[in-house]
Formats: structure tokens, sequence, C-alpha cells
């Protein structure tokens, strides 16, 4: 909310709105992630920008909505008029707005994630390693595969949980290995993922949304701990 | 039904449609008949020197050896190339007219059998049809001039290869593959060949000599 | 071949467990991926050329009856001959039938995943025809009595230590006693066993990349050179491959080809690529007297026209099981099938049914990294959820799935009632985790805190219940 009204934008959260429909569409639910589309574009009706701080859900509004409606042209039309207005937080405080730094200041080395349907479906990739860079003491360091996926996957972490488990270690001992004190990411599930093993594993890394930082509020709790 | 129809008929089910007739019939009779191309590959689109030079560079980067040479040095530089790397001064040698231009009874030294290799040759020695120059890749057609056999069991193969059959791409050795043999015909073999036989199958890591040769020595020849 | 697909989870736990396993895939992981990326680099026209690939492919399979039909034809007109295969056991019946036309004892076999698909080394076997792999990874895991783990690197789940010890086993009776300890002279050893098989063999059978419609050839790809001794030296060659292999022109086949090689091992160009055309020609040295293409079917019709149809533009480069998280945790094995990967995971459910298949498009975290290096382009991730679809269509997902499903689609279809029950949830784990942030086990989530804890959220609520705060604060 921070970064958006800094960057000049009046924010509005329509109450009516649930969930993107990704857990029932990647199920193979169709009919219930149809009816909750409707709903979603309903909620979103007049806005000129929708605005999602997750990689993933982004994706679905603006990639997969369309698709939902093949054989409705009336609400296919609507839901690309729809698609079209739906944004990253990253990318459109970078791509829409033109903003290429920020009033932050976070000290420390962090390593940043490329959540996978942020960078695979939206493009998002230097975004925010260009508002990263303007956050006052602030030092990037990449892990060798900042791009292979973390394992998350939604249902796919409990559905084989062994599978997502060796997944995720091979990401925690790469972020280990920058020796980066504060994980970064876009998708709070991939958070939640990395933050559980990390904090399993008893690592001390703190795990933490990228736009807590660059609102400057990264004094905050970090994810899975208490202040 | 015969098996024929049962998959060409279930092909056709699928697409909704029966054999393909009229204009769309025609519009894929026209594309068999002019094929049309892909994206030009800009960097070997040179003269044909630097195309010579781009053959011989990506050749060696494939774990080819390549030699310049003249044409009356060919025979010549073939016996070093035995000499230098300790082989027999012997080799089965393709029975092709382009090679009975270069003067091989000026080797005293060196033996040749043409015809087709024997389990016992360790060297053979063939020509080309073309070079293809984005690739640093030979191509080989067979024929009675050049038994298939020749490019694959010896352990050392030595090309002859003119400068002027360098091309720049695929495109350009079909061109020329319709030249030589019509729209209606192919040699029963083209071989194309990029540098010595290789193997990744074990642990992922390149070795060469898997079945086919372990030593290409390529001589690029200016007439 | 016989699957296990079934048995998924069991295979993949097994698989996490198997330190060689693991060891040669931590290198797989980074091989492949890295050289395909260099070569993607090196080429300006690289992503133009994958565009026109996907853009050949499309064309073929919509016109996929013509394009048979004039390889068949050219195939005649040059001296071989085709035969159609609707389905494995026609394609094992014809080619037993062709063996024994020629009493064949043993057969060269080189690159044919169809092959592995029909089963058709245990069908010869039984006949008492002796079918040798000539690709040296398919050679190994024949020693092994194992399947492939990988479309072209058959034996990429084996360590050097195991192939040595294989060799040792198998080529002891040939005379070959040494352990060997380098691979260069465990290639060596492999060629001087093989070469003899090839000098014997009575029958050479190969797969193809493609099939040229243009000029009835049938093209192969390999870096060994196996195939060409195989289709020379025998005096019979047999072709197998599927029907979507077929491909137009000469033209077609090079754009093909530029993207296939780059995409498999980062290579520019393998070490063979050739077509083969008919039986040998009056005046010919060598090659053989006899050339028999073999078109198989099972199930690949059926595919086109409908959503899945993509599937069938697949080259066979395996870019996208080397780029898979989850190939690279469990390998090609624990899929329990011929293909591993994200193509198996959408090709097997087709092959063999999605009752006996329906891990293999569940296994995903649609992460798109398969699609992302696909040559030809194939919505890897979008064909696994069209899947996922029919089996929900066809209540195959497990009960307990489709009933949460259903009570979580109720309460979002219902705003208020979602934006109640969640803000109950979050306050509850709030409440619950307050103490350290985190919760170490959770009822009903142990398939998440049996690795990870689950971070439990900080006090305050929702952000739509802090939302609500914050603006009604705001208001004078």
């Amino acid at each position: 909310m921070k970064l958006l009204e800094e960057a000049g934008c009046v924010v509005e959260v329509p109450p009516l709105q649930v969930c993107c429909g990704q857990p029932a569409y990647n199920s193979g639910d169709r009919a219930s992630t149809t009816a909750i589309a409707r709903q979603v574009i309903d909620a979103f009706e007049g806005y000129p920008h929708i605005v999602a701080p997750s990689g993933s859900c982004a994706g679905m509004l603006a990639h997969h909505y369309p698709g939902l409606f093949d054989d409705d042209p009336a609400m296919k039309a609507r839901a690309e008029n729809f698609a079209g207005r739906c944004h990253e937080l990253m990318s459109f405080l970078v791509d829409v707005l033109g903003v290429t730094k920020v009033d932050a200041h976070y000290e420390g080395t962090v390593t940043y994630h490329d959540s996978c349907s942020g960078l695979r479906e939206l493009g998002v990739k230097q975004q925010p390693r260009t508002l990263l860079g303007s956050v006052r003491g602030l030092a990037l360091r990449e892990m060798t595969t900042p791009e292979v996926c973390c394992g998350f996957g939604g249902t796919f972490c409990v559905k084989y949980p062994e599978i997502s488990n060796a997944m995720v270690g091979e990401k925690t001992s790469d972020i280990a290995a920058t020796g980066a004190g504060t994980l970064l990411a876009g998708d709070l599930g991939c958070l939640m993922n990395m933050a559980g093993k990390l904090q399993r594993e008893g690592r001390a890394v703190k795990v933490r949304h990228v736009a807590e930082v660059l609102a400057d509020m990264g004094d905050d709790a970090p994810i899975g701990e208490r202040r | 039904m015969s098996a024929r129809s049962q998959i060409l008929d279930g092909i056709r089910r699928s697409l909704h449609r029966g054999e393909l007739v009229g204009d769309a019939r025609a519009a894929v009779d026209q594309r068999l008949a002019t094929p049309p191309r892909g994206p030009v590959v800009a960097r070997a689109q040179l003269p044909q020197p630097e195309k010579v030079a781009l053959f011989c560079q990506w050749a060696e980067a494939n774990n080819a050896t390549v030699a310049r040479v003249a044409a009356p040095e060919v025979p010549a530089e073939v016996a070093g190339y035995l000499a230098r790397n300790n082989l027999p001064a012997s080799a089965v040698m393709a029975p092709s007219p382009q090679l009975d231009r270069y003067a091989w009874g000026s080797q005293k030294m060196l033996s040749l059998r043409r015809g087709r290799p024997e389990a016992s040759d360790q060297v053979s020695i063939t020509g080309a049809f073309a070079g293809i120059a984005e690739t640093g890749t030979l191509v080989m057609t067979s024929g009675p001039e050049h038994p298939v056999s020749l490019n694959l069991l010896p352990d050392t193969h030595v090309v002859v290869l003119r400068e002027a059959d360098i091309v720049s791409g695929y495109e350009d050795v079909w061109a020329r593959l319709r030249d030589r043999y019509g729209k209606n015909a192919m040699p029963r073999t083209v071989n194309t060949i990029t540098g010595p036989s290789r193997t990744g199958d074990i642990e992922q890591a390149m070795e060469l000599g898997a079945h086919g040769p372990r030593r290409m020595h390529i001589v690029v020849v200016r007439e | 071949m016989q699957s296990t697909a079934r048995d998924f989870k069991h295979n993949a736990h097994d698989a996490l467990r198997d330190a060689n396993l693991q060891d040669s895939l931590s290198k797989l992981k980074v091989g492949f991926s890295e050289r395909r990326r260099q070569a993607a680099e090196r080429l300006p026209e690289f992503e133009a050329l994958r565009d026109r690939a996907r853009d050949i492919k499309n064309h073929t399979l919509a016109n996929l009856d013509f394009y048979l039909e004039e390889f068949e034809r050219k195939v005649i007109a040059l001296g071989g001959h085709v035969h159609w295969a609707p389905t494995a056991e026609d394609a094992l019946r014809i080619i037993a039938d062709l063996c024994k036309s020629v009493n064949a004892r043993t057969i060269a076999k080189s690159k044919s995943m169809i092959s592995e698909e029909i089963g058709l080394n245990d069908h010869l076997e039984a006949l008492g025809i002796e079918p040798v792999e000539t690709d040296l990874g398919e050679y190994i895991i024949q020693l092994r009595h194992e399947p492939p783990s990988h479309i072209i690197a058959p034996a990429v789940h084996l360590t050097k230590d195991q192939v040595a010890d294989t060799f040792l086993e198998h080529h002891r009776a040939l005379g070959f006693t040494k352990r060997l300890t380098e691979r260069n002279d465990l290639v060596a050893e492999a060629r001087q066993v093989l070469r003899q098989k090839f000098l014997d063999a009575d029958v050479g059978l190969n797969g193809a990349n493609f099939l040229v419609a243009e000029t009835g050839s049938s093209m192969l790809v390999t870096n060994e050179g196996n195939a060409d001794l195989s289709n020379t030296l025998p005096k019979m060659q047999i072709v197998l491959a599927s029907i979507e292999k077929v491909i137009p022109t000469l033209e077609d086949a090079a754009v093909l080809l530029r993207v296939l090689a780059r995409s498999a091992t980062g290579q520019e160009s393998s070490a063979y690529t050739t077509l083969n055309t008919g039986p040998k020609r009056a005046g010919d040295l060598d090659g053989p007297s006899q050339y028999h293409v073999v078109i198989l079917d099972n199930g690949r019709s059926s595919v086109l026209g409908t959503k899945m149809q993509d599937m069938l533009r697949c080259i066979r480069c395996g870019a996208c099981m080397n780029h898979c998280p989850v190939y690279g945790a469990i390998g090609g094995h624990a899929y329990g099938w011929v293909y591993p990967g994200p193509i198996g995971a959408v090709l097997t459910p087709q092959l063999i049914g999605v009752e006996e298949a329906g891990n293999l498009p569940n296994a995903s975290t649609f992460c798109g990294r398969c699609e992302s290096v696909c040559p030809v382009r194939i919505p890897l991730p979008g064909l696994m959820r069209h899947w996922r679809e029919r089996e929900f269509e066809r209540h195959l997902t497990p009960r307990t799935v489709r009933q949460g499903l259903a009570v979580w689609s109720f309460v979002a279809r219902r705003p208020k009632l979602y934006r109640r029950l969640t803000g109950w949830a979050n306050q509850l784990l709030a409440l619950f985790g307050r103490g350290e942030g985190r919760y170490r086990s959770l009822p009903l989530a142990s398939g998440w805190t049996r690795f990870r804890d689950f971070p439990a959220p900080q006090p305050g609520g929702t952000f739509h219940a802090q939302w609500a705060r914050q603006r009604s604060r705001m208001r004078p």
C-alpha cells in the first residue's frame, strides 16, 4: 500500500474479492475456477489498474483468466480487458509507473528468489533488483540458481512432500551459500515455504516479502518470527 | 480395412475432414514443390574466403584437425599427417574420381587401396560432397565411389575437401543435392559429419571414438 | 514396456534415497542446462528458429495424412517398403516377421524410444532373436536389465563406477578381465565389444528423429555413429517411427536440426546427422539390400484435433527433463514408464491411460521452466493441467482432495463468508503461534510440517481487517 501510495496512486481494496482461484484451477476444477473468476472480474470492474503483490496471482489474472471463457465471447472480452489491467506489484511500479528508486534503508546482504510465475509468465526479473539497488545499506548477492523453483507449487508441496522437500532443501543450501542475512521474494507461498525450511534447518536467515524492504518496513517481524 | 486406412482414416477423423482436396491440397503440393526456408543464420552468410575460415574454425572446435593446402600439396599433407601421428603409411581410399586429381603416386611410401574398408584398415581417405561453414560439418553422399563404411569403420578418417565445395548452411547443401540427383532421387545415404565420433553417456563427459572414427583430419584444398 | 507409474510416490521415495542416482543427477542439473543456455546465447536467430520449428510442426500435424502418404510414395519409388502399424502389437508382429524373413539371429539396434514403448527387445528375445543395443547408454542399461532413464542419455542415472562394475561382470566372458577406472577406457572396451556385433548383425533397426516426406528419407541424429554402422553393415534396415515424426521438406529439417542439438546437449550440431533413403543402389559397395519403415500410431492419431495436440510437436530433445526440478530430484525411472520428465507427464497418460499414469501430471509445481526451453514451444504445464481437469471430471482425483476443494470453492464463492472464516483462522494461528512465530507441527498439515516449520501469521488480523481499520482511522 505504502509503495503504491508513495508512487502517487490512490489505492482501494475491493471488499468482495476472495482469491484468484488458482487452487481450483491447478487441481482441474474448471467450473469452480470460472465461477470465482467471474466474481473477481465483477469486484474489480472500473478500476484502471489492479495490482497484486504476488506473481502467481497476477499471472493467474493476467494470463489464465481469458482462457476460462473460450466458449463465452462476451465474458471473454471482459476477461481480456480485465487481464490487461492486472499487474504484479514490482512490474507495476517499474514498468507502468516508471519508479526507479525508493526511499528506504535496510542494512545487510540480501538474496532474491525469482518466483516462477512472476518470472516466466510476467517477466518479473530486473524490476525488483532495480528497486532494491536504491535501498540504502543493502547489498544484493545472487544465488547460483535464483530462477529454479522452490518446490512450493500450491498443493504440490503437500501432495508430494518428499519431492518438495528435496527441492526446497536445494534452495535453502543455495541461499545459505550466499551468506545473505535476508531472503526476499515476491510471492508469499514461496516465502512461507522457504522460511519454514530455513527455520527447520536452524538457519539464521530472515525472510521477507520484497515490498516490506522497499517500503522501509524492514524492522517489522520477518516471516515465521516474532519481534 | 487395411492398417494403412485405419491410421489415415483415424487422422482424418480427428482433424474433422476427409482427404485433402482442392485449394488445401494445392497448397501443400506447392509447399513440397518449392520448399520455403526458415530464418537465415547470419553468421555463415559470408564471402567465400571467410566462409572457408569459418568452416575451419568450427571443424576444429569440434575436435577435427584441419590443414589448408594447395592442390599439389594434398598427397604430401596426407602422408605427413599419418607420419606425425605414428599411423601406418597405408590407407583405404574412396574410389572417387574427385580424388584422382591429386598426384598420390608422388608419395612413394604411401600405400593406398581403393574400395570399401576391411576390419584391419586403420585409416580411410575420402572426399566430401560439401562442407557446411555454419557448423564445420562435412557432407558425404553414398555411391559406388563412396562406400558409407569408409566414414565409419577405420579409426582415423582423412577427408579431402575443396574450398569451392564449402557452403553456408544446410539449405545450400540441399540445393546442391537436388542439382546433382534431381528432385525425385537421393543417394542411399547422406551423412553429415561434425568431428570425430563421441559419446557423453558416461557421467556426461565427452569421450571421442565411440563407434566411428576417433580422429578426423580435414585437408582443405584451394584450387 | 510394463508401467510402474502407479507407484510413482514409492518410486520417488526410493529415488531420493539412492546415493548414486543423486550424485548423477547433481551433474545433470548443471551440465545440460548450462550448455543449452550458452548455445542459445551464441545464436542470435535461436528464438526465431524456435517459432519457425513450432509452426512447421503445427502445419505438418494439420496435414499429417497428406505428408505420410507422400512419404510412403517416395519410399516405395526409391525401392523401400512402408508398413503401417496401428498398435504396438502390429509393430511387433511386422518387425518379427521381417527378421524371420532373413533368418535373423542378431539385430543391431540404435536410438529408438518407440522400441521401448512397444517392448520390442523382450518380444524378439522370446522368439530367439538377439537384439543388441549399440548406443553406449542403451547398451549399458541393456546389460543391467534396466529401462532408460532419459530420452537421449539413457544411462544418465549411473556413475562411472557403476558402469565399470557392469562391464566387468558382462565382458569377462569375452576375455576382458580388468576392472577399468577411466572413462575413455570404458568407451574403448565398449567400442571393441560392439564392433563385432555390428559386423555380425543380420538386421539393423533404428528410430528416426524425422521422416522427410519430400524425399522419402528417414533422418537420425547421433553422436556416436552407431546408427550409421547399424544401417550400413547388415543386409536389412528397419526404421521404426511414430506418425508424428514426418516433416514436409529438407528445409524444414534444417530448422528443426538447428534447435534440436542446441536444446538437447548444447552442441551446434551432433556428430552424425544421417539421411537414409531406401536400400543400396546398383553399384553401391555397401548398404542394406532391404529398407523397411514401420510407422506406428499407438494412440497418437486420437490426440490430433484435441486440446492435447501440441504434445505431438515433440522432437525428443530432452530439454524439458534437463531443466525440470522434479526430474532433477528423482530421475527418470521414478516416472515408471518409457518417457520421463515433463513430456513423459503429458504423453504417458495419453498412451497408457490417466488411471495408470495420473501421478505424473500431478507431480509438478507448474514452474514453467520446461515450456521456456522447449524448442517447439509445447505448453507443457498447460497440458498437465488438462490432464488434471480430465481426472477431476472423471472423479479420479483422490476423495480427500475433491472434498477439500469443494469446501474451499464453496467458501471462495461467498466473499463475506470467506472473510469471516479466514479471519478466524488467521487469529487462531496467530494466537497459538505467538510464542515463537511458527509451528513445528499442525493438525491436518503434516504434509507441510514433516519437513518445514509453518510460519504463524502476525497478530493484527488479515490484510483486509487491517486495511479496514486503517481506513476507518483515516476517515474524518
